[in-house]
């Protein structure tokens, strides 16, 4: 490993360090053995291919320019203190934000996949949250279906030439609010034996989304808030990754 | 970003967070997670789980209330000092760059 390699490792051993310490009380994560066998594996397979090409994409971002390392880790660290604050919601429960959209707007949907990855196996080994049988499913949800939602609709209005602030807003708030439908979707493929499919998947979204709803709001506002003050701030690294082109 | 604007933004997160808190007085604000686990054996009843935590068979026990606040803390406060320490560089330098131009 060369000595931008290292720090890669470094940075993201210590993102998942701290994020796996966190004993959250949340609705994100399946838990420990809540799934049947056949679904981890599944589950776990699909993500392979996003992982690898999160490690080629990251991989890629820090050899073009070194200097992006200090957005990495911030865009890691943004994570950390997003998801370490469980909100009490208007449903009564309390669950946290994913954080993830903020990486995914900056470095794209599958650099952030390895990030939350490393730190949901951390999460499910040190802190009985999540699960090592449920890890692939949780990967999933966090870590690849809401980062690429997040992209996918940064890419959309930018295309459509909509505020920027207003994209970013949408993108936190809509890949947020997408990384729990997937995970009411894969708690109701997996469990719908007593009824069907579709009652199933209602009785988990009717959990999680009115929950997730205002606190997906949250890390909207939050993730325009620290956009602006990169943009005010941190010019040079955001050019260097593409999210600003030359002479803006 | 106008300060106003910034400034009215914290303020919509700070009551979005906090109203449920003095608007529902009788919700016990618990994770969501235990809602789950009641929904799986309503519309699965003879599921059993296939495995259990790993933290929990070393420890013998659940982790203790005050620990897990103690962790939260902790991931808290690592995420904030990078976030700030960077940010901080970055003011810095931008300052910086500024009191050079103006001094040439």
């Amino acid at each position: 490993m060369n000595r931008k390699e290292r720090r890669v490792v470094v940075f993201a051993a210590a993102a998942a360090l701290v994020l796996g310490v966190a004993p959250c009380a949340d609705a994100m994560h399946i838990m420990e053995g809540a799934l049947p066998a056949s679904s981890c594996i599944v589950w776990g397979v699909i993500c392979l291919p996003f992982l690898a090409a999160g490690f080629f994409s990251i991989k890629k971002t820090l050899n073009h320019n070194r200097s992006s390392i200090t957005l990495l880790a911030m865009a890691g660290a943004f994570v950390f203190v997003i998801s370490s604050l469980k909100i009490p919601s208007v449903t009564g429960s309390c669950s946290h934000m994913t954080g993830t959209g903020l990486g995914a707007i900056l470095f794209g949907p599958a650099a952030v996949s390895i990030l939350g990855a490393i730190v949901l196996l951390f999460q499910a080994i040190l802190l009985a949250h999540g699960g090592l049988t449920t890890i692939g499913a949780n990967i999933f949800s966090m870590a690849i279906a809401g980062p690429f939602v997040s992209y996918g609709i940064f890419v959309l209005c930018n295309k459509m030439k909509v505020n920027r602030k207003v994209s970013v807003f949408l993108a936190a708030t809509l890949g947020d609010l997408f990384t729990y439908c997937i995970t009411a979707f894969q708690l109701a493929f997996a469990h719908h034996a007593d009824t069907t499919l579709g009652h199933a998947l209602g009785e988990f979204l009717v959990i999680f989304a009115p929950t997730q709803l205002p606190l997906s709001i949250v890390e909207g506002i939050l993730t325009v808030l620290i956009i602006a003050a990169l943009e005010s701030y941190a010019k040079p690294e955001l050019r260097a990754i593409g999210y600003l082109k030359e002479g803006q | 970003m106008k300060k106003s604007t910034v400034f009215i933004l914290l303020i919509a997160v700070i009551l979005i967070a906090l109203v449920p808190l003095f608007a529902l007085p009788q919700a016990e604000f618990g994770g969501s997670d235990d809602a789950g686990n009641n929904v799986i054996s309503e519309v699965d009843s003879g599921f059993e789980p296939i495995a259990s935590p790993l933290i929990e068979n070393i420890l013998g026990r659940e982790l203790p209330g005050e620990i897990e606040s103690l962790f939260f803390c902790i991931q808290t406060g690592i995420g904030v000092g990078i976030i700030a320490f960077f940010m901080g560089r970055f003011y810095e330098r931008r300052k910086s760059e500024k009191t050079e131009k103006e001094n040439e």
